[in-house]
């Protein structure tokens, strides 16, 4: 054991939360210039683990060990001083400051004590062209930016306090592909340059693919570290999960096409929109695929009636139909449901009691003349906690109390008691660990059995393979591709997210 | 050349409503002007300098708890203790009054102190605890003078209140005002002076420090401001020790400009919200993060300037308040004209 | 103890400040027996006498806290109170109330509708709102009293005793079991939790939130209407200015009450114990005779004293 080699090292590390404990006796350690995946289920640790290592939260208890020192940081600058630095999952930028601001934020360049904006904008110039982003005006407000610029800003700053240690949270998940590369490049050269990375992500490929060493957590506690090839996928699935796992979707019915239910004709929308036809049955799970941003979850949000100004027409049971708010897109006339992106802004009241939040949608369905009943009341809630096994202490607890898998369970009750014959799916999958994602797939499944017709939009081919019977493929706006049946493979897919027409697979 | 155009492009479009207030401002001052029988003239500029500076001072003092998503209802109350306070100290000696002007801004910048530790430290929502701290500073105030009066010195009042010609002749400086070359300035009304100078020397370094970043960054993301490091802690204490540097200025300048103090709670009141008024009119997001101290002077500046026009066209005074409102309603409905072209409805709730 | 630390976080404003109500009623005895011998605050009569000209305060809050639910504000109180006031006194006859509560109404309704389709901040618009009422109000009577005198029924409701007791206090009970029951039993009173949360995953729950905040302004509106009316009852007529004692303590009853300033959480009956608070703290200042110096003083700190301490218990259970 060499200790020059062992940059970060935790040493019999407890974290309590109250009643709970988040991390049990973990000791682990982070080599120089390797790239360490952190695999484990939501809730098993990963987050506080993070955490403590970058700053944010202080230990219960055990030894944090940064270069041979053993260290308390009170605070992340502290833990970035020591050249710790994490890209949070949540992004930390100021949206109301400019992008060079932002790069530089709590130390930037100073003349006569005060802040030199010209050089801030060099070093942010600098910093976001090794990154591949002279695209990014270093002047503009982040609040401007899109999703995937500013994540690559938010990669910028990390850069910009040369990290020793860099922490990336599900840092690639709203980036472009060609983004995704430059990280996985630039990731290569830090490594190179003797630089670790942790690396957390839910996307097992992008694992393989970067990492050196892997570390399982589950319920708070080390499980095992090994190196990359050491262990089969299936075996540290069943690492993460502690049981086996059979197949992850449940199989699919043949589908047989007959008229369809919703009908999208020539939709369009601003520049996000461009004249998508699409069409959608009963007991059918049709996948909008493609690269992230082609329109996809604009898509969504029209059908729901959240946009204004759409052209085009959209067809359910035949007649046309355009909600012009989620209200009346709920109603009996048009019956749909949408499961939204971020379940926790948009999905969820979060101090809200669970109760409150599954009749949010419904409350036509369980009061009289606007009055709520009791008794509806609690036995809606009752059958939706049943059917989804949403694990809850109490009714009357607050939803942010719950996991994020059982709270997007929650959202996805909360929809299913206004009994939709339309279900959109935004992602729903998105941060989950493994045991409710194989739940949610399986309930996707029997509600189309039960002759919903469902739109699933996904990040993770892999779902879209095996939940769907018809994938479209968005590529700028419109749908270019739409795969049924065996030709729903991943390299038709890709092929087809690119708009490569050479691939033959285009139905 | 290229790049000052470039930059004034990107100023503009980010900061909307403050060039808008401005180009509101001016229009409005000119044709006040040229509506004045003596428009365009020293006399009137210093008249409406005096009118104008205390709720500027106000509502630049509410701009900093403003900018960091909070509010301060204290700041007409704290500009009413301190006035009360000057109206004690502020006469005798030079020196006497010197020290009397420092101890009255001092005792605002402590009392925004107070504000800020008491939100920071106290975990309380700014405007619960500031309407609370607000009746504290009133009665104060009410204690240090029960009743209205007071005594200022006479030569200060007259020097601070007009232009600086007068300035030099009452403290006999350049030839008593007639040096040849203070006629080019002569003509500026000291309280302009005063406030363009306090802005500068506080707002452009508060700007461009770590502590005022922190400040906007609270207001615009303050989980994200924490994460990265940043002071918060402190920024938002700063953010209203300085509200109550402003709010101790504007109270020192009301006593010197009445020569008394008064503890009246209505007047208190109205100061408070119309400070809310400016700030909105001026640019500053009430959400925080956006905005800045001389949008909300120029949002004062307009406030006033529109009651000055109710002297000139002879309207009856009775009809201020309606207008006020109306100019208030009309002004954040045209920026709020943006959301009915919203084309995503989510883009509402941000 | 442990009661106090097992206990739903929404509930421990409302004991607390129950258990200050005891302190003050406490307080203000032990300094009665002392100076004078005899322990008015513990006579009916005298409480009885406290909560009618409470009740005012209790209506006005009642309804504002549907609206502090939702996250805004209605600063427009003190004149769309004197605005029904002055309404009412002036259409005068069996109209009168009807008048003046359709004039809150109104004016709810024009706050609701700013603050929910043009979106702008509730804080500048009822600012802007209440400024021109009180422009208009003035325009209406040229700046003084205006002559006409309140209804028989209004005075009625105002002053008037049934059974000993006043019926002020009959119409501010009717009022809470209206809010609170809206807010406890209807949907309407769920979808303003909801919409006091988060907007955003409100309105995509299909709740109509705009519709929500409309509502909201115009109970708010309603209710200090309603204020109005009686305050011009109780003193015999309308009066320029007699809206202005309201705002202020209207928001501190609220939020002492547990309801909070940002919206989502809060009961009804906090707000109840709240007035109770605000208004039996001012009749011991009173008794005391405290100068108008010592009372803001006092009235800051206590506000000040009990959110700090509301902080404390809130900071133990997370």
């Amino acid at each position: 054991m060499n200790s020059i080699q062992t940059l970060v090292e935790l040493k019999n590390i407890s974290k309590n939360f109250s009643e709970t404990h988040a991390l049990r006796d973990v000791s682990f350690t982070c080599k120089k210039g390797s790239v360490h995946a952190i695999l484990g289920e939501n809730g098993a640790g990963k987050s506080t683990l993070i955490k403590i290592i970058s700053g944010v939260l202080k230990p219960s208890s055990g030894d944090l060990i940064v270069k041979g020192q053993p260290v308390q940081f009170s605070k992340p600058s502290e833990a970035a001083k020591a050249g710790i630095v994490c890209i949070f999952q949540e992004l930390s930028l100021i949206p109301d400051l400019s992008v060079a601001a932002n790069i530089s934020l709590a130390n930037p360049p100073r003349r006569f004590g005060l802040i030199d904006n010209r050089v801030q904008n060099k070093t942010a110039e600098s910093l976001l062209a090794k990154i591949n982003c002279e695209d990014v005006d270093p002047r503009a407000l982040v609040r401007e930016l899109s999703l995937s610029r500013r994540q690559m800003v938010e990669i910028a700053k990390a850069l910009g306090k040369n990290p020793e240690v860099l922490i990336l949270d599900e840092a690639t998940s709203a980036l472009t592909s060609r983004d995704v590369e430059t990280v996985y490049d630039l990731i290569g050269n830090l490594r190179d340059d003797g630089v670790s990375c942790l690396f957390i992500s839910h996307r097992m490929h992008e694992v393989e693919k970067l990492c050196d060493t892997l570390s399982v957590f589950r319920n708070g506690q080390h499980v095992e570290t090994f190196a990359k090839g050491e262990r089969s996928d299936n075996d540290i699935v069943r690492l993460m999960i502690g049981r086996e796992v059979g197949a992850h979707f449940p199989p699919k019915p043949v589908y047989a096409r007959s008229n369809p239910h919703l009908e999208i004709k020539n939709l369009t929308w601003e520049t996000s929109i461009k004249g998508v036809n699409l069409d959608l049955g009963k007991g059918e799970i049709v996948g909008l695929g493609g690269l992230d941003g082609q329109g996809q979850k604009e898509l969504l949000l029209a059908l729901f009636g959240v946009l204004r100004g759409l052209d085009g027409q959209v067809l359910i049971g035949g007649k046309p139909t355009r909600p012009n708010s989620p209200a009346a897109a709920k109603s009996d006339k048009s019956s749909i449901a949408l499961v939204p992106e971020d379940r926790k802004t948009e999905g969820l009241m979060l101090p809200m009691s669970i109760t409150d939040n599954l009749i949010a949608a419904s409350f036509d369905q369980v009061s009289r003349y606007g009055f709520i009943s009791r008794e509806k009341e609690k036995a809606a809630v009752a059958s939706g906690l049943a059917k989804l096994q949403i694990k809850a202490g109490h009714a009357s607890d607050a939803v942010a109390t719950l996991s994020g898998g059982n709270q997007q369970k929650v959202v996805i009750a909360k929809w299913l008691m206004t009994d939709p014959d339309i279900i959109l799916l935004n992602d729903p999958t998105r941060g989950i660990d493994v045991g409710t994602k194989k739940e949610i797939y399986k309930l996707m499944r029997e509600l189309a059995d039960a002759g919903k017709a469902i739109l699933f939009y996904s990040t993770d081919y892999a779902e879209l393979i095996g939940c769907c019977n018809r994938v479209a493929i968005m590529y700028d706006g419109a749908v270019v591709s739409e795969l049924s049946g065996d030709a729903i493979t991943e390299q038709a897919i890709v092929a087809a997210s690119l708009n490569m027409k050479t691939s033959g697979t285009a139905a | 050349m290229n790049e000052t155009i470039d930059r004034l492009r990107i100023s503009l479009s980010q900061n909307r409503g403050f060039y808008g207030a401005l180009l509101g401002l001016v229009v409005l001052y000119l044709i006040y002007n040229s509506l004045h029988p003596r428009g365009f003239s020293s006399a009137v500029l210093v008249q409406n300098a005096n009118e104008s500076i205390v709720i500027a001072f106000i509502a630049i003092a509410q701009t900093f708890p403003v900018l960091i998503g909070g509010l301060d209802l204290s700041v007409g109350a704290v500009m009413t203790l301190t006035a009360t306070i000057a109206s004690e100290l502020v006469n005798g000696s030079p020196g006497h009054m010197i020290a009397g002007m420092f101890l009255t801004v001092l005792a605002g910048t402590a009392f925004g102190l107070m504000n800020g530790l008491i939100v920071v430290y106290g975990r309380l929502q700014p405007i619960i605890a500031t309407l609370a701290t607000g009746a504290i500073a009133m009665g104060l105030a009410l204690f240090v003078r029960p009743q209205p009066g007071g005594n200022i010195d006479g030569d200060l009042n007259w020097a601070l209140t007009n232009s600086l010609f007068d300035f030099a002749e009452t403290y006999h400086l350049f030839d008593d005002g007639n040096a040849a070359w203070f006629q080019i300035i002569a003509w500026i009304p000291v309280p302009l002076v005063i406030l363009f100078g306090i802005l500068a020397l506080v707002w452009v370094p508060f700007k461009r420090s770590v502590t005022g970043r922190t400040v906007y960054a609270i207001g615009s993301a303050e989980g994200a401001a924490y994460m990265s490091g940043l002071p918060v802690a402190r920024a938002k204490i700063i953010a209203f020790t300085l509200a109550g540097f402003f709010a101790g200025c504007g109270g020192l300048f009301l006593a010197i400009q009445t020569s008394s103090g008064n503890a009246d709670i209505a007047q208190a009141g109205s100061y408070t919200l119309n400070s809310i008024a400016a700030v909105v009119i001026g640019g500053t997001s009430l959400m925080g993060g956006i905005g800045g101290a001389v949008g909300s002077m120029i949002g004062a500046l307009i406030l006033r300037v529109i009651s000055f026009y109710f002297r000139i066209l002879s309207i009856d005074p009775l009809l201020q308040s309606l207008v006020e409102g109306i100019v208030l309603l009309s002004a954040v409905s045209l920026g709020a004209l943006r959301t009915i072209q919203v084309k995503n409805r989510l883009d509402l709730f941000r | 103890m442990s009661m106090l630390t097992k206990m739903n976080p929404e509930n421990k404003p409302i004991i607390i400040a129950s258990g200050f109500v005891v302190l003050i009623l406490a307080v203000g005895t032990i300094y009665t027996l002392s100076t004078q011998g005899s322990a008015p605050l513990l006579q009916p009569k005298y409480l009885l006498q406290q909560l009618q000209t409470g009740s005012f305060l209790g209506i006005a809050a009642a309804g504002l806290m549907t609206v502090i639910l939702l996250g805004h504000i209605d600063l427009s109180i003190p004149w769309t109170l004197t605005a029904s006031a002055m309404i009412a006194t002036t259409v005068g006859g069996h109209l009168a109330i009807p008048a003046g509560l359709a004039v809150g109404l109104g004016i709810g309704l024009f706050s609701g509708l700013g603050v929910a389709y043009l979106r702008i901040p509730s804080m500048i618009f009822t600012l802007g709102v209440n400024s021109v009422m009180q422009g208009l109000m003035i325009a209406h009577t040229g700046g003084f009293a205006p002559q006409t005198a309140a209804t028989p029924l209004m005075r009625f409701l105002a002053s008037e005793k049934i059974l000993g007791i006043p019926v002020a206090i009959f119409v501010w009970a009717g009022v809470s079991v209206i809010i609170a029951g809206i807010l406890r039993f209807t949907s309407f009173g769920r979808s303003i939790y909801a919409t006091g949360n988060s907007e955003r995953a409100a309105y995509l729950s299909g709740i109509r939130t705009r519709r929500v905040v409309v509502g909201a302004f115009m109970i708010s509106g309603a209710c200090a209407g309603l204020a109005g009316v009686l305050l011009a009852g109780y003193s015999t007529q309308a009066y320029q200015g007699m809206g202005n004692a309201f705002l202020l303590p209207s928001i501190a009853a609220v939020v002492l009450g547990g309801t909070h300033i940002l919206g989502g959480r809060g009961r009804y009956i906090g707000t109840f114990i709240g007035v109770l608070l605000i208004v039996l703290l001012n009749s011991v200042l009173s008794i005391m005779q405290m100068p108008e110096a010592g009372r803001q003083v006092i009235y800051g700190t206590v506000i000040i004293a009990m959110l700090l301490v509301y902080g404390r218990t809130g900071r133990i259970t997370s």
